[in-house]
Parts: C-alpha cells; structure tokens; sequence
C-alpha cells in the first residue's frame, strides 16, 4: 500500500496496524527516513519536499508491483511525505513482511533504493544562508543499479 | 500540450506550467527541449547538460527519443532526490 500525506505518521502505530491480525508472517522489516539537521557540515533548519502529485502515487505503485513481483512479500506499505518538516522528523518509511527475513530485508533497501531514484520528489532545504535545492548523489543512483536486471 | 516544471526548473521557466500548441516538427522529447529552450532561455541552458533534466510523459518516466504522439502532459525536472 502507498500513502502520500503531508501530515506526521508514528512508526510504531504503523508497524503494530501493520502485522496486527496476522498470524503468516515470519518477518517485517523497516526503513524510516527523517530530517536531519546538517547536510554536508551545513545547518539544515527545514525541509519542504516539492513533489508531482499523481505521478507520485503511480511511480510508488509502480516501484511496490516490481518488489511483489520479485520477493514472495505477504505485505508492503510505503508512507512518504511532502511540504514543510522539521530535523527529527521522519519523512518516509518503507515496511515489508514476508515469511522470511532474506525477502523482508531486500525488499525494504530495493523499495528505497528505487524510491530515491525514481519517485518525483524534490527537496528544498532552510540554512541560515538561505534556501537551496538538494542535489541527487551519484551514490543513490549506484545503488539502485544494483537491482537492475 | 500542457508542459509542466518542478523544483528549481520552475525557475528557470518563469513558471510552474504553460498550455502549447506545438508546431507539427516537434515530435519528440528532444524535439520539445528544443523548442521550449527558444522561449526559455535558462531552461535551455539546464537541459544541455543531458542528466540535470528529466522528463515525464503522462506521467511516465521517458529517455528524450520518446515520442509525443498522443501525450496529454509532459514534465520536466530535476533529478529525483526523495526518501
């Protein structure tokens, strides 16, 4: 499942809704992103995140369907956020459930990996000298070439 | 056509989006780079470096050999830096 909000989410009540009910799966492993407040030695005061509502949505489905596909995952949810967020706040988590952790496991770093390279999201940092666009690193696109096949 | 920017390109363009009727020559994304680039001077000037702009079709991620026979919306923007 995918949700795209503005608005704060608590990871352990997601994570208990998640299995809550289940008795199948053997695994869940998670992934959660937050603000931090440098970036590259610089103080970061905020983030807003810019993203391409509608694209957005149909990219992260499309990033869940090919984990599915890959991983006999039982379930999948991906929570990630736009507009403005503070350091320590989380901006996305990533939980998989499977019957075991090999798939659990590689299905979360996957799913970010893709996530960071292909869904429309723009981040706009606040540092004391002002705004500034963030840059894509070359390392998050090395990383997801390790899943190409 | 409706053409659409995100992140810093906006400021490049001046403008978030703009409805075009294209001449019948712009057949593809690169096509339409070129084209948009002649009103947008500073948008020209990002997308010659081939990695800095992307592109969407209805959605869709596509390589500037695309096609636009039949797209409702294209995008443009900067590489994704989500998550």
């Amino acid at each position: 499942m995918i949700r795209v909000q503005a608005g704060l989410f608590d990871v352990g009540a997601e994570l208990a809704r998640f299995t809550a009910g289940r008795t199948d799966i053997g695994a869940v492993a998670s992934f959660t992103g937050l603000v931090r407040d440098r970036h590259n030695g610089e103080a970061v005061t905020a983030m807003t995140l810019e993203h391409y509502p509608g694209m957005t949505e149909a990219e992260l489905e499309r990033i869940e369907a090919e984990a599915r596909a890959r991983w006999p995952l039982d379930d999948c949810l991906v929570i990630h956020r736009y507009g403005r967020m503070l350091p320590g706040e989380p901006i996305v988590l990533v939980l998989t459930a499977s019957a075991h952790r090999a798939a659990a496991f590689e299905a979360c770093a996957f799913l970010m990996d893709w996530l960071k390279t292909k869904a429309p999201f723009w981040k706009l940092e606040e540092t004391p000298e002002g705004e500034r666009w963030v840059e894509a690193r070359a390392s998050d696109d090395e990383a997801a070439t390790r899943w190409e096949r | 056509m409706r053409v659409r920017y995100f992140a810093w390109l906006k400021q490049r363009t001046g403008c978030a989006e703009e409805e075009l009727d294209l001449p019948a020559e712009v057949l593809t994304v690169a096509d339409l780079i070129g084209h948009l680039g002649a009103r947008h001077p500073r948008f020209a000037e990002a997308a010659a470096g081939r990695g800095v702009v992307r592109c969407a079709i209805d959605q869709q991620h596509v390589e500037r050999e695309a096609p636009l026979a039949g797209a409702r919306e294209v995008a443009f923007f900067p590489p994704v830096t989500g998550g």
